[in-house]
Order: C-alpha cells, then structure tokens, then sequence
C-alpha cells in the first residue's frame, strides 16, 4: 500500500480520512500523536496499523492538549509529526498551536470539522472552525491552512500540508470536514519516488554558532533538531535569534512577532492555491472551498446550461487568505456569492477582499451541504 | 568535633584527611548564607566587603579546617564558590 | 584565586548565568546537583534533552548547556514523550514545578507514569505558584498562608510520591534541597534507569512560601527542613507525609518493570511482519 506503483494497482477506493493517512505517511511523516474524536478517529486509527510498518511511533495521548505537545517534541527531535482532531479537540490544542507558531515547529494538525459549536453534532460535517483555525490562539500570527474538497485533496493536500509546514516553519492545518473525510473516492496514489517531499532547511552554520532563530532572507530559520549537538534552547517566550527568553525588550517583541507575521504574508504568493473554473468572463462568481465547493460547481456547470455568465472560484488554500485572487476576480463580475456551512466566516474575508461588489452569503447548517439547486437559485437572484 | 576512635586506623600515615581549598566568585553570590552555615568545619564566615549585588559574600574564616567535603560547592544555587583539593606535597 | 573556573562551568549556558532565581531559592541547588550527577555519569551532554514548564523552575532549561525548551503550563512531560518516541537515543529529563506538573499538567503526569516512559521527572516542590508571586498550589500545606489563601489553606494537599508510586513509576524518591548528596545520587540512579522515574525535591522559596510563613529566609526554612526529615527508605509512600513536624524523606520505589520504549520496539518488530 505504501509503495504506489504506477498502473491500476495504483488506484485505491478508500475514505477520506484514509486518504489523509496515506498522504502523511508519502511525506515522511513518521510520528502521531492523537485523541480519538468524530469524524478523525479513522485517522488515528490509519496511523496506528500504517506507523509501525514504516518504522514510525503512533501514540493515543491522554488529551489533545498532550497531542499537540508531542508532536512539537517529536518534530523538535527531527521526525515530521501530525495530529487530527475535530472541533472540541482543536479548542483543546490552541494553546500548543501557539507554542508550534512562537517555536516555529513544523507539524501538521488536521481538523476534520463537524458541527458545533461545543459537543455540536459531531457526526454531521460543518465549516465553523475555518476562522479559528486563523484566529484560535491568543497573540498575533500567522498560519497556513488548506481546505480539501475530495478524498485526492486528502491524499494531496496532506502531502503539500507537510511540505509547507517544513519550507516554512509553521503548523499547518488541514481543514477538511466531516463528508470530505468520511466519503469513499478512487484516490490516485503516486509512487512514493514521484512524490515531491520537501525537508526543513539545515542549518550551515556550526554547532557553536548555531542560532535556532536566526532567519534567512526568505524569512525562515534553519532548523537543527535535538541530539545533533547545537545543544541550543527554544521556549515559547519572546526571544532573540539564539532562544534566550526576553521579557523585557520591546524591540525583541516588535522584530519576532512582525517576522512570524511577515513569514507567511510575504511569502503568501508562493503559497496560495486556488482553482478556478469558467471564471474569465464570468458576471457572477461563486467562491467556496471543502465539500460545498463540489456542489458549487455543478450550480455554475448548471448555470451556465441555462446561459448565466457564472463561473467558481474554489479556494484550496483558506489561509493565508487569497485576498489578491478574490478582489481581481471581484472587479469583473457583478456579484459574488459565498456558500458555506457555518453563519458567515470566510464570506467576511470575501466581502473585505471585495470591496464594491454585492456578495450574497449562503448559510447552511446541519447533516447536508448546499444542494447544487440551491447554490443554482442563490446565482439566479443575483441576476435580478 | 574530632571523631573519637579506641586506636589510631592502621594506615592513618597512608591516608590522609584531604585539604581543601576554597575559591569563591564573589560577584556570583546572592548572600542566600548556605555555605556559611551549612560548611561542617565552620570553614566560613560573612565578609565585611559588599559585591556588585550589594551582598556580603563569604570569606574564609580558617582555610586548614576545610576537608574538601565539598558541601558549599553543592549546596551554593548560584555556582558562586567551590572547593578544589590543596596540593599538600610539601606538608599543609 | 578568581580565575579557576566552575568545575560545573560546562553544564551551564554561557552567558546566562547568574540566574534570575532569588537568594536562598532552591532550584539553584537542583540545577547543582543535576549538573553534578550528569558530570559523574560523564554524559554526552549532546544527547541530553532538558525540559521545563512555566514557573521560577521552568526556567532552568535556559540554563543548562544541552538541547532544551520551555514549553507551555503543565506540558513538558507530553512534550518530552513527542521527543523521547521519536528519538529514542536521547535522553530526556523533565524539570519542573509542582503546580505545573499536578495541577495543569496533572493529567499527563498520571499517564506518562502509567506507560511508564522513559523520562526522568524531577519536580521543585516549593509548595505554592512562586513566579506568579506565590499562590497556592496542590502541595500547599493546610493552613498555610498564600496570596490566595488569606485565611490560611482549606484545601488538603497531594502526596507526591504516593501519587508517583501509585500511577506505577518505577523509581520514586523525595528529598530535601539540603540533602545535596543524596538528591544528586537519586537522580544518577534514576538517569541509568529503564522506565519512568520522578524525584520530588522538597525545595526553599524563601521569598514567598516562606515569608508568608514565617520562615523568611532560606536558612530558615532549611534548618527547618534538616530539623524535620526523616529518611525513611522504602516506607509505605502513602505515609510519607509532609507536616511542619516531619518530612518524610528516602527512596520509596525502585522496581523493574517494561518501559514504553521497549514495549514498543518489541510491538513494531512485530507489525513490520504483519500483514496489514
């Protein structure tokens, strides 16, 4: 399973959240620590049966508070880690994430959302966390985040979610949902040989010179790991390029917490994804992302059967926000609506990156997404 | 108080009690006393003269007490004194 | 005289010394003897991996020459487990405080000890919140006087080794920061040790503790301390109390028993066989 061969028996029926474990284990991820929690569980469950044939350790933590701390230890100690959770379990982590943000330790933590808030319906998908998956910890930071909209989007984007987390030093969620997790699609497996795996940078200068925060241009440190013999201290207090806490200097803050910010921001460009679809002359554009992002492409595919100028505008990467993307696409239609299964989050975004133009937010909340007929009806009123 | 033995030990010219000396990184210590009180040979006394924290560190009292138990260099949080064996090759 | 250097120098991070610990404040002596016992055992100091939570202790792993971190309240046990599974080569001790360890990081104590992990735990036991200015804790005496206990402490305390012992820690002792021998033995035994191993070390804060109970200084409360300990070796540790008339002091568990980490070699040996 493991070594995908090129041909059929590179073809795989399988779950969403299998396709996430596949993913991780393709990227080198060999160490999991997690909780069990619906809809992920299948997800710790994957990593339990798949770690230990690749020589890697999974581990059921007391709490997810524990997980998300395991996973900074073991990806301090050199091995690219993961958890998943869902809601109540990401609530749980947010302080950790943090730390992960503050430390700059790659890891991924993937969040199968469901309803909530609170206990909510866990066996029901949702899209109310993608905010807090931005906002969640407390300080000022930044993260990136992905939204799959297919059990291949498990497989893949778990890949690009290690790849990006090492280039970067930086947790990067996954934010898929409770359908995108538990459907079974066919999910090409590549093999592993044509995989691109990107490891953190090394770092050249020597053990004694070694500062563990010590960016290079591109903004990122290189990142030695435990036991290697840099023998260097990291701590989740504001500190200088070699880890030594400072609590009192405003100029440490001002320059670790606006590099943090600008790690990301600065470098969104090579990071953003989005998949466009019939939007070059488009007059209406629909702007969605996971499982509503399916529906929402058959309402345009629908749409323009019936001679409406619409086209989709699917959002891979939620953060950093495609902001760019959004408003040029914005400044040629004449209306953007915004599906999503929550009370109005990324439509927020959308409507800032939007500026002038009308957008229309479509809530749904429960155990379906938007019918494609009702995303279909949501472009129609727009064309009054 | 010496220790109070029925007969001098059989090798007592073999071995002997080991001397010590005391060094002590004034600027280090905080004053927090340990050493002082604690040196089982009362090796130590309070110095009148201030460091650089405004704390009278130790000074020795009577270094030819000092058994090299190392005790102070134990007990001391601040890595301010240490004991190192006296080279007692021409008699102490 | 002044130009030797520390024979402990090597273990302690250049620069970063003196430390921010108050006079008399017992994590200096902890930090002493851990320096010790790794300078005894002659251990690779590059595979050594210290780490610390929130609190005056929680900083010590800014001051050990070693890979370390600081991680965030109550955490570094599951922290130290992410490191100590993913590289099983390196040796892992976790320093920290009481409230961090039995209060918010209580839940990973219990378990860490139950999968018996290869770390060593040692906890500064200064009975209350010190960096925070001194509230209490769950090792805070009954009675006592905190910043948010005015009326004196209601609330009954943990029994650290019992609490060690019976979540099934192979190796648990208590002693006193003046036992500075016996404490940097504990914890050389405890360093060579399979399995996971907790020493509490009964430790002066002086500043707070012990103004606000009448022991103000650190020669107070170590005298104290040496008027009161008891050693008692391999006693029942749900008897070893700490009152202001005694405390109990010794070795109270040391048995053989599968750590996690061997368990888990033998698992994997075994799933690399397996058909999935």
């Amino acid at each position: 399973m493991d070594e995908g061969k090129v041909g059929l028996s590179s073809r795989r029926f399988m779950m969403g959240d299998i396709a996430c474990v596949e993913g991780a284990i393709a990227a080198g991820c060999r160490f999991f620590a997690g909780y069990p929690i619906t809809p992920a569980t299948e997800i710790a469950e994957g990593m339990a049966r798949r770690l230990p044939q690749v020589g890697g350790v999974y581990i059921q933590m007391e709490d997810e508070i524990g997980s998300m701390a395991a996973i900074i230890g073991a990806s301090y100690a050199g091995v690219k880690s993961m958890t998943a959770t869902s809601g109540p379990g990401f609530s749980l982590m947010m302080e950790n994430i943090g730390l992960a943000v503050m430390t700059e330790t790659p890891c991924v933590v993937v969040n199968v959302m469901r309803g909530g808030p609170s206990t909510g319906q866990p066996t029901m998908p949702g899209q109310q966390d993608v905010m807090q998956a931005r906002w969640g910890s407390h300080g000022d930071y930044e993260i990136i985040a992905l939204a799959p909209s297919s059990v291949q989007e498990m497989f893949d984007l778990t890949v690009e979610a290690f790849n990006l987390s090492e280039t970067y030093r930086v947790p990067v969620m996954v934010l898929a949902d409770e359908i995108v997790g538990h459907m079974w699609e066919r999910v090409k497996i590549p093999p592993t040989q044509s995989i691109e795996v990107v490891n953190r940078k090394k770092p050249t200068a020597s053990t004694k010179d070694y500062a563990p925060f010590k960016p290079d241009d591109d903004l990122v440190p290189p990142m030695g790991f435990f036991g290697e013999g840099y023998n260097f201290h990291a701590t989740g207090l504001t500190h200088d390029e070699r880890g030594h806490p400072q609590t009192e200097s405003a100029e440490a803050q001002q320059k670790l917490v606006q590099r943090l910010c600008d790690k990301i921001r600065k470098n969104s460009d090579k990071i953003l994804r989005v998949e466009k679809t019939t939007l070059e002359d488009a007059e209406v554009a629909v702007v969605a992302y996971g499982i509503v992002a399916r529906a929402s492409l058959s309402a345009v595919v629908k749409a323009r059967a019936a001679g409406i100028k619409a086209g989709l505008l699917r959002l891979v990467t939620l953060w950093p926000f495609p902001d760019k993307e959004v408003a040029k696409v914005a400044r040629k239609v004449k209306a953007v609506v915004v599906p999503e299964m929550n009370c109005g989050q990324i439509v927020r975004e959308v409507e800032r990156a939007a500026k002038e133009t009308s957008v229309f937010f479509l809530s749904k909340l429960g155990e379906e997404p938007h019918k494609p007929s009702e995303i279909l009806e949501a472009i129609r009123r727009t064309q009054k | 108080m010496p220790v109070r033995t029925w007969r001098k030990p059989l090798d007592a010219e073999k071995i002997k009690v080991p001397k010590g000396e005391v060094h002590i990184i004034k600027n280090r210590c905080k004053g927090c006393g340990f050493c002082i009180e604690f040196c089982p040979k009362e090796v130590l006394e309070e110095s009148e003269e201030l460091n650089e924290r405004g704390v009278h560190p130790p000074k020795v009292k009577d270094e030819s007490r000092c058994a090299l138990c190392s005790f102070c260099t134990a007990v001391c949080p601040d890595f301010a004194i240490f004991t190192v064996e006296k080279n007692c090759e021409g008699g102490c | 005289m002044e130009e030797l250097e520390h024979p402990y120098e090597k273990f302690l991070r250049r620069g970063r010394i003196p430390h921010i610990w108050c006079e008399g404040c017992g994590n200096g002596i902890i930090l002493s003897c851990f320096a010790q016992a790794l300078n005894d055992l002659n251990m690779d100091l590059d595979k050594v991996v210290v780490v610390s939570g929130i609190g005056c202790i929680g900083r010590v792993s800014g001051y050990t020459n070693t890979d370390s971190y600081h991680t965030t309240h109550g955490r570094p046990i599951a922290f130290a487990t992410g490191v100590k599974l993913a590289n099983p080569e390196l040796k892992v001790v976790v320093i920290s405080g009481d409230g961090d360890l039995f209060a918010i990081g209580g839940n990973h104590f219990i378990h860490a000890a139950r999968r018996n992990m290869d770390l060593q735990v040692i906890c500064a036991n200064n009975f209350v919140y010190g960096m925070t200015g001194g509230q209490h804790g769950p090792t805070t005496p009954l009675d006592a006087w905190t910043t948010t206990t005015p009326y004196g402490n209601i609330e009954h305390t943990f029994n650290l080794v019992h609490l060690a012992a019976a979540c099934g820690a192979v190796y648990v002792a208590r002693w006193t920061a003046l036992h500075v021998r016996r404490l940097t033995e504990s914890i050389k035994k405890a360093l060579q040790k399979e399995g996971f191993s907790f020493i509490e070390v009964v430790s002066p804060c002086p500043e707070l503790f012990g103004r606000y109970n009448r022991m103000e200084t650190g020669i107070k409360m170590m005298q104290w301390f040496k008027e009161v300990s008891e050693v008692r070796h391999f006693s029942d540790p749900a008897k070893a109390e700490i009152t202001p008339q005694k405390i109990v002091v010794g070795e109270f568990v040391d048995i053989e028993k599968p750590s996690y980490s061997r368990l888990l070699k033998e698992m994997a040996e075994k799933a690399k066989t397996q058909e999935q």
